[in-house]
Order: structure tokens, then sequence, then C-alpha cells
């Protein structure tokens, strides 16, 4: 079965990657989407009704501690990173008109 | 002999005697590092300021008796995934070029608690993805025992620093083969732990579920001492694991007596080069010899274990890499036109190809309507590998194959063709989905005189009897495949 991407899902998937591909780039995600696809789909072959997803390989639940600030106060050395920063914020391009 | 063809425990019991300071150690590995890289390119940052200052505070610890252990004072290197804090940790990729931590990695902390000397970050495929080290933002690394070759990877800047001699040992990271993979390429002995062994706090996350981070070293008793250094519990990970058994250098055992090894048929088939089949099984031979029981089976499923992890792990990095969006740290883009342009200008400039093109599959395979066909049905298939696992230790103690089916490619080879470089990690991915530890061990050369290695899997936590196998071979053979690569000097002069 060949998979075949069609210019509304390329569009709809780079929404939700948030990428944006120009041109060249954008028919070679197509195709290796394409193939990659075609090869995940050999999965197909396998019989796996009644068998449950497994996302963890042991049984893992939930670790609480008490909220208790432990780390001090990085917010200087945390803000020194910020691409843009206004005083004590990151700064962002305007987000509503 | 020189202090760099040392290995880090020998180097650790000179420095306890006196015989060597730990200037003079981080001294020989930064020279070797300085000759080395203009042909190799293992680092991404090498801290000199920084590793002499380590070396003058541990030196003082271990004349007052304050450190003891048998790897201080020893220079180490670590993939460039793991945050150190206020030190440059890149991912080896473009979007996080400018970022320094404000915390460090468990697995780092625990590095610095046993008075090692951390040499600098070393290069890796972009985000860990690739198998060649060739998506690095900071340009390819190369095999040091023969620089026309790929060290493997995602830990290539790792694998091959240890082979060149410019670190005592390093940390990589394994998502699908990430240290077993450059470690049969560039000779050196690599684990993965069983998942959840090594804390990933402080790890940048490529596939969660996945990813473990585990010691590269020159020989094995290094491996289980780095092991035992950086394994613990860590309330910091939630899937952190407190285990029955820390020590690791215990299992440095001559004896495989009665050990019931299984190699998988799937294993030796199609795509094997006939120059690795050759030396693994010469491998299997020499530890029959020494009294374990050797036999053929089939595992089963073997095929299905790529499809299912490319699809997994393509899923969790699209998650894991959202974060990346030009507003906390890293890059953004220069020009852009509100806030969600940013993000995707920010991203599509800041990722590379190989990168792009996961996030892209995993994004679509989360996707309402895809979610149930693409990625419940890769967790089912998971499960399933899983049991064909659990079924093959009720009967083996060690599953013994190939770490990867050729030596390493040549540079520039594997990138145009995804599939079949996915196709290299074929030995190596279902362990990752299994969850359990393997370990590669250098057995042999081809032609070329490049490294092959043997990768053996054990159960869940079943460490010490990969380490008790590795240390068997390795006495039966007396290192006879270990040997550090050489610089040539031909190759430092067209430099």
């Amino acid at each position: 079965m060949a998979n075949k991407i069609s210019d509304e899902t390329l569009d709809y998937v780079g929404i939700l990657a948030k990428l944006e591909l120009s041109g060249e780039e954008r028919e070679a995600a197509r195709t290796d989407m394409e193939k990659m696809l075609d090869y995940i789909d050999t999965l197909n072959e396998l019989d796996t009704t009644g068998v449950e997803p497994m996302s963890h390989v042991f049984p893992v639940n939930n670790v609480f501690r008490e909220d208790v600030v432990t780390n001090g106060d990085g917010r200087e050395e945390t803000l020194a990173n910020a691409p843009q920063r206004k005083e004590d914020s990151f700064e962002v391009p305007k987000t509503i008109g | 002999m020189k202090i760099t063809e040392l290995t880090a425990l020998e180097l650790g019991a000179k420095i306890r005697a006196g015989e060597v300071t730990v200037k003079e150690a981080v001294q020989a590995a930064l020279e070797q590092a300085k000759a080395a890289e203009p042909m190799i390119n293992s680092y991404v940052t090498l801290d000199e300021e920084g590793a002499y200052a380590q070396a003058e505070e541990i030196q003082k610890k271990i004349d007052a008796g304050e450190l003891t252990g048998p790897l201080a004072g020893v220079p180490v290197a670590v993939k460039d995934n793991m945050c150190i804090k206020g030190q440059l940790t890149t991912c080896s990729s473009k979007i996080l070029s400018n970022f320094k931590p404000t915390y460090t990695a468990e697995a780092v902390e625990n590095l610095k608690k046993a008075g090692m000397v951390i040499l600098g970050k070393t290069n890796m495929d972009e985000f860990a993805m690739g198998s060649t080290t060739e998506t690095s933002w900071y340009g390819p690394t190369k095999n040091p025992h023969n620089t026309a070759h790929v060290p493997g990877g995602s830990s290539g800047g790792s694998c091959a620093a240890v082979a060149a001699g410019e670190c005592f040992g390093a940390l990589g990271s394994d998502t699908g083969g990430s240290i077993r993979q450059p470690s049969s390429y560039c000779g050196v002995v690599g684990m993965k732990p069983t998942y959840g062994t090594v804390s990933r706090y402080g790890l940048v996350a490529y596939g969660s579920s996945l990813d473990q981070i585990g010691p590269i070293t020159k020989d094995v008793s290094d491996c289980a001492a780095f092991l035992e250094v950086i394994a613990s519990h860590d309330p910091k990970d939630s899937t952190s694991v407190e285990r029955e058994d820390y020590d690791f250098t215990s299992a440095l055992k001559d004896d495989v007596q009665g050990l019931k090894i299984g190699i998988p048929r799937d294993y030796l088939g199609d795509g094997l080069d006939p120059e690795v089949k050759e030396a693994v099984l010469a491998a299997a031979k020499v530890l029959e010899k020494r009294g374990a029981v050797v036999e053929l089976f089939d595992l089963g499923l073997v095929k299905y274990a790529i499809p299912a992890y490319y699809t997994i792990a393509s899923a969790e990095a699209s998650s894991n890499l959202e974060r990346f969006d030009g507003v906390k740290y890293g890059y953004r883009a220069a020009e852009y036109e509100g806030l969600h342009n940013m993000y995707k200008k920010t991203r599509s400039e800041g990722f590379g190809a190989e990168v792009k093109r996961r996030i892209m599959l995993g994004s679509f395979v989360l996707s309402s309507g895809y979610y149930d066909a693409y990625y419940l049905k890769a967790l089912r298939t998971k499960a399933l590998i899983k049991q064909e696992f659990d079924k093959a230790f009720e009967k083996y103690d060690v599953i013994l194959g190939p770490a990867a089916p050729t030596t390493a490619p040549e540079l520039g080879t594997s990138l145009s063709d995804p599939i079949k470089m996915y196709l290299g990690d074929i030995y190596t991915i279902s362990v990752n989905l299994a969850g359990l530890p393997g370990i590669s061990v250098p057995v042999g050369r081809d032609k070329k005189g490049l490294p092959v290695g043997m990768q053996l899997i054990g159960s869940a936590f079943a460490e010490k009897t990969l380490i008790r196998a590795a240390y068997t071979y390795e006495c039966a053979t007396g290192k006879a495949h270990e040997k550090m690569a050489e610089v040539k000097a031909s190759e430092k002069e067209v430099r």
C-alpha cells in the first residue's frame, strides 16, 4: 500500500509541528513521510488484536513529593538564557492584535 | 607507557599511589585532544581552564583523603545532551547553540562526586537523531581508526574521544543503539543499562520511554566501574528505579561456566556483513570454550522493531521538542511577524533536516485519525517484542549477536537514504523497546582495519551477567581487540 500525503495533510502536520517548510524542503518531507509510512505499514502484517498498548516496560507509578522548594532562586540564571527579556520577564512578540 | 594509553582504573590507581598527578592526567588528555581534534572533531566544547581548576580541587581532596574512589582524578567527557550548570549544552543543534543550563544532570553530578574531571562536551547527531554523527550542526565527527569513515552515532563524539585517547571514558545516551553502535564502530566498550538505572534528570529528552545514559570506556572493567558511579535512584526522575544491586564491579569474574547463551538466527541473516558475522561467531566460540553453552534460536518479530521504534521515538520526539520555541532559551529567528510566525521561523531555522523529518513524522502519527493506526499499533507491537524477549530469557542468560550489521560506513554515504540508515540499528533498537541492558564489546577488525563489535543483551537488571560474560571474553583474548586508535602523522600534516 503506497501512502500519499496530500497538500492539506502536509499543511496540517506543519501546523502541529510548528514548522514552516518551503519549496524543496516541503517536497522532501512529503517523500520522506510517504516512504516511512509505507515502511511502518509492515506492522499491519502483525495481528495485535487484544494486545494492550505498552507505553512503559516496567510498571511505573507517579512519584509524589511534598510541594516544597529545594532548589533556591534561579531567576537571574534562568532569564540570562532568554533570547529577549524585559526586566524580569521573557519578552515575546505581541500576541493579541 | 603514555598516560593516555592507560585505562581509567589504571590511571585512577596511579593517581592514588601518587605516581601521576590529576593535573598531569588532564594535561595528557588535553594534549592528545589538541593533536587529534583537527582530524576527529569529537568535542563541541573543550573546557581547558575548567578542567585544570577541577584538577587542582580534586587533587587536594585526594591528598586529604576525602576522595578515595577508584576513578578519582580521572578526566572524562560528557555527551553534549547532558546539562552542566553554566556550561554550553547544545545537543549539537543550532537551536541550542547558546544555551547554558541552570542545573547539572544527575549522572554528571555522580561523576563529580566520584572525583572525576569533566574535560568537555562531545559531538553527537543533532538531538541524538542519527546513526553517524553527521547530523551535528558542528560538523561530523570522524572515526579515529580511519578518518574517511563515520564514528557511528548518535554518541559518536564520546566514542571517538575514548578511542583516540582524548579522555579516559565518556558518557553517552542510547535511545535506539546510540551508545552500542558507535562503540562497535570505534572499537570501545559501551553499555546501555536497563531503563531506569541511570537518572535521566538533566538529559535533554529525545524519546523519553527509550532514552538511557550509559558508559563508554576502553575496557570492560572501566565500564563496570563507571556504571557503579553513575547508576543511582533519583527522586528527580520519576522513571528512575531503585535497584537491589549497584556493585557492578563485583561481576568482573573470569567465569562463564554453564552460562546459557542464545544467538538469534535472525541476527545472522540478510544484510549482515560476512566479516562482521565471522568475528562475532568467533567470539561466541571463545565463550563456548570457556564453558558457556551456546546455541542458535528464533527470536521472532525482529523485522518489526525498526518500524515500531521510529513511530514511537518520532512521536515522543515531536512532543519533547515542542519546548524549543525561541521564548525562554536558545536561538530565536531574527525576523518574524507575530508570535506564531516567530515559533515557526525559529524552529524551521534552528532544527536540521533529520530532526524536522522526525518531528513531522511524530506529529503525523500522533494526530487525530492516525493515532490508533500508527502510534497505538506501534505500542502494541512493542508489547509483543517484549514478550519475545521474555520467552528467550526463560531459556537463556544472555543473547549474543552483532552490535551493527556492518563496520563504520564512509562519511557522506548514509544520510541520503534514511530507511537504509535506520536498518543499521536493527540489532540494537529492540533492546530499547524492551528496556533491557546491552553491551557492545570489540571482537575484531575487518580488512580495512575497522573495528567490529559484539552485542550481549541481558534480561532486565542483569547488567552483572553481561559484565561477567564480557570480562571473560576479554580475559580469554587478552584484550587483543581493544587497541586504541592510532592518530596517524600523515593525516596530521594534511590538516
